[in-house]
């Protein structure tokens, strides 16, 4: 089995409290990993380890990225190897225009792969073929980012930095949380354009919903700082019906 | 200069008459008549404007310098500067321009050569080194149109009663201690007069520079738009790394007759001294426009990043009915950076209308203070103002304060005042950041995106200027 991110027995802490505890999960290239767990287990956190958000302090384990540890990786760095991440909660940036942001933030990739950047013209051509896509409207170019935009707008538009920036390992969290039934299908379909075989998807989620659009490969329960369950999407059945209590721990967690 | 002279100028005993060199590039440090004289003589003046300056002079001997701005430095001495440079070489072409010179320009981005080549954009410099007019391009296509565009030593000679009339009209002789100082002392500076009716043809642009060591620099700029004309005047500054710290007490004055407008901006970068304090530029200057006509407008924009000290507020009188005042301001303080800056609004005219944006931005111990004032006259009904003051603060060892003034006297006046204070989140940052986005750049976008409104006043190449200008200001001012 090949991996290409690899959380081996993390602890991690925010502030003085411990929230990840010995946690350990594998991502396989091309698969969708679906994490499921009640509220507070440290879904958000667990995705915030992977990037490196500034909240969390690793105090143990190792995370490996193309078997390379990335513990002590800058999280531009990260980013420009191509991991993602679709946050809960996106923050508003007052009098950054949208479309310069993504283009400065794609363009960044590009010189860090050795490609030529897009110019301007180039830049909204590619931008307004996914905007139509995801049922955005074209007015979120000149916007400020995500400034003011309702929650499902937000959400489209972390898909829509998904699109263009084109990484290699997607976390998206509770990317399906508030959102309306045309959004909510716009974005899987976003996500499924994305699955090539080769990218790997971490979708946090509350929901079947999404997962009935984008075919989880695994299904993992994360309760209480780490996983407990992993198992196929039929688990996920399970789960709505009988509820996070029900789950035996695996013995190999 | 013969020793013994050059001995009796520093000792100050120098009071028996017109003796300093006529010939020397420098002037001796120290302010009295005589070295009103020498400036006088060397601008090769009419008697009028020796009788001016040393009026200016005399009121000035009898003030005290303000300290009422939220700033703290220590005192300057004003007899240990030298009023007057001149640069080394006199210059008729580009070609005989000092390639230092040249090359220094070139660093800064805006060389003559670049501007010329411009696509589209004419652009007529006058560049100012050292208080002397070094270089005037396109002023036959200006001269076509009747625009005047010239020194303002030229102008005192050549357009006599344009300078008697408006000159000391907008700021008085005796305005305040700085702007008198600058009517006794001015060396140098650009007078523009638009006629009637008339378009300016191009972007005026003047850009000037600190040079010769201990040299204050004066200069005086007076610009005048005759009824229906427009013009936009671009001012941009730099100087080069200096550890002494340099006066600079320019004054500014501008004129809109019935219909006219002006908009005027600057980037001002000068040396800001080292984040201990040490070094910098003072930067006390007074600009202020008269709306005269009914339908005249004034804009002041400026981007200011540099100097140690800044005192400076770029005011509108709004006299005739129906005429707009507008001040958009960036400032900018790190290092040990101090800027106390804003504006007057004075509303005399009916309909008169004022918008004042200002944005300040700390970080590291720069200290910002927003000081503005809209004053409504008792003739002024239907005015209206629209102020908005936000700070930003990068770190937290810096510090931005706000003093808003009004005064009204007419009640159907319509004043509205936002003020807020934010600070670059580490959310925000890190949300960039996890895009690709390095820790700088993060930054200077962010603070772009806070500037946005200011610098979308700026004509485009000098937007793209300021730009470039804030992000060499604020590297390296976080993390
Ligand atoms: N900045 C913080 N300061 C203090 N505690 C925090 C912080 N961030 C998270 N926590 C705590 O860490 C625990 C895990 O939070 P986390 O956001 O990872 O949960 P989650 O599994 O994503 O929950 P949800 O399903 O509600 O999104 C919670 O108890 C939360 O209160
Ligand atoms: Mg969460």
């Amino acid at each position: 089995m090949k991996t290409v991110l690899e959380i081996e027995n993390v602890h991690a802490k925010i502030g003085e409290k411990e929230i990840l505890k010995g946690l350990n999960l594998k991502l396989e290239p091309g698969k969708v990993h679906a994490i499921m767990g009640p509220n507070g287990a440290g879904k958000s956190t667990l995705s915030k380890t992977i990037v490196g958000h500034y909240d969390v302090t690793l105090t143990g384990g190792d995370i490996r990225y193309k078997g390379k540890s990335i513990n002590d990786m800058e999280p531009e760095e990260r980013a420009l190897e191509g991991i993602f991440l679709s946050f809960q909660h996106p923050v508003e940036i007052p009098g950054v225009n949208n479309a310069y942001f993504l283009r400065t933030a794609l363009n960044a990739k590009r010189r860090h792969e050795g490609k030529e950047e897009l110019n301007a013209a180039e830049f909204l051509r590619l931008m307004k073929s996914h905007l139509e896509m995801l049922g955005m409207k074209s007015d979120m170019i000149s916007r400020s980012l995500n400034e003011g935009f309702s929650g499902g707008e937000k959400k489209r538009n972390e898909i829509l930095q998904m699109l263009i920036l084109e990484p290699e390992v997607i976390i998206l969290d509770e990317i399906d949380s508030g959102l309306d039934i045309d959004a909510l299908r716009a974005v899987s379909e976003g996500i499924n354009k994305m699955k090539d075989g080769k990218r790997s998807f971490l979708v946090i989620t509350h929901y079947s919903r999404i997962l009935d659009y984008i075919e989880p490969d695994y299904i993992h329960v994360l309760k209480d700082g780490r996983i407990i369950k992993t198992a196929g999407p039929e688990l996920v059945e399970q789960l709505e019906d009988k509820g996070y209590e029900s789950i035996e721990e695996d013995s190999a967690s | 200069m013969a020793n013994e002279e050059l001995n009796k100028a520093v000792s100050g005993d120098y009071s028996l008459g017109f003796e300093i060199d006529i010939e020397t590039d420098v002037v001796p440090p120290g302010l009295n008549e005589d070295t009103i004289k020498f400036i006088s003589k060397k601008k090769e003046e009419p008697e009028w404007m020796l009788e001016l300056r040393l009026k200016a002079l005399k009121k000035w001997q009898t003030m005290e310098e303000p300290h009422w701005a939220h700033l703290s430095y220590d005192p300057v001495d004003y007899q240990a500067i030298s009023y007057y440079a001149a640069p080394k070489q006199g210059i008729e072409s580009l070609d005989e321009v000092d390639p230092k010179i040249l090359a220094a320009y070139e660093k800064l981005g805006i060389s003559l050569e670049e501007q010329k080549q411009l696509a589209g954009v004419k652009v007529a410099v006058d560049a100012v080194v050292d208080s002397v007019s070094v270089k005037t391009t396109y002023s036959e296509e200006l001269q076509k149109h009747g625009v005047i565009f010239c020194s303002i030593s030229d102008a005192i000679r050549d357009y006599p009663e344009l300078i008697q009339k408006y000159m000391f009209s907008v700021v008085p002789m005796a305005d305040n201690y700085f702007a008198a100082l600058n009517s006794a002392v001015f060396t140098d500076g650009t007078f523009v007069y638009i006629p009637k009716g008339v378009r300016c043809p191009m972007e005026l642009s003047t850009y000037f520079r600190i040079n010769a060591l201990n040299t204050g620099q004066f200069e005086r700029t007076l610009i005048v738009a005759d009824e229906g004309a427009y013009v936009s005047y671009n001012e941009g500054c730099s100087a080069p790394t200096r550890d002494e710290n340099q006066l600079h007490a320019a004054v500014v004055e501008l004129v809109t007759m019935k219909d006219a407008e002006i908009k005027y901006s600057t980037i001002q970068n000068w040396y800001p001294g080292d984040e201990n304090g040490k070094g910098g530029i003072y930067n006390f200057v007074t600009k202020r426009g008269l709306c005269k006509g009914d339908n005249s407008k004034i804009s002041w924009t400026q981007v200011e990043t540099g100097s140690a000290i800044t005192w400076k507020y770029p005011s509108c009188i709004l006299k005739g009915d129906n005429s707009v005042g507008e001040f958009y301001s960036v400032a900018v303080t790190t290092l040990a950076q101090q800027a106390d800056t804003g504006t007057k609004m004075i509303h005399l005219g009916k309909n008169t209308s004022s918008t004042i944006i200002s944005k300040g931005i700390s970080a590291m111990k720069g200290q910002n203070t927003y000081r503005g004032l809209v004053k409504i006259g008792s003739d002024a009904a239907g005015a209206r103002n629209y102020s908005e003051c936000d700070s930003l603060l990068i770190g937290d060892k810096c510090g931005a304060h706000t003093f808003p003034y009004l005064e009204s006297k007419d009640t159907q006046g319509q004043i509205e005042h936002e003020a807020t204070t934010s600070k670059i989140s580490d959310e925000q940052l890190f949300y960039l950041r996890q895009r690709g986005i390095s820790e700088e750049d993060a930054v200077s976008m962010i603070v772009h995106g806070f500037c946005k409104e200011v610098f979308s006043q700026l004509p485009m190449e000098y937007a793209v200027e300021a730009k470039a200008l804030l992000e060499l200001t604020l590297e390296g001012s976080v993390g």
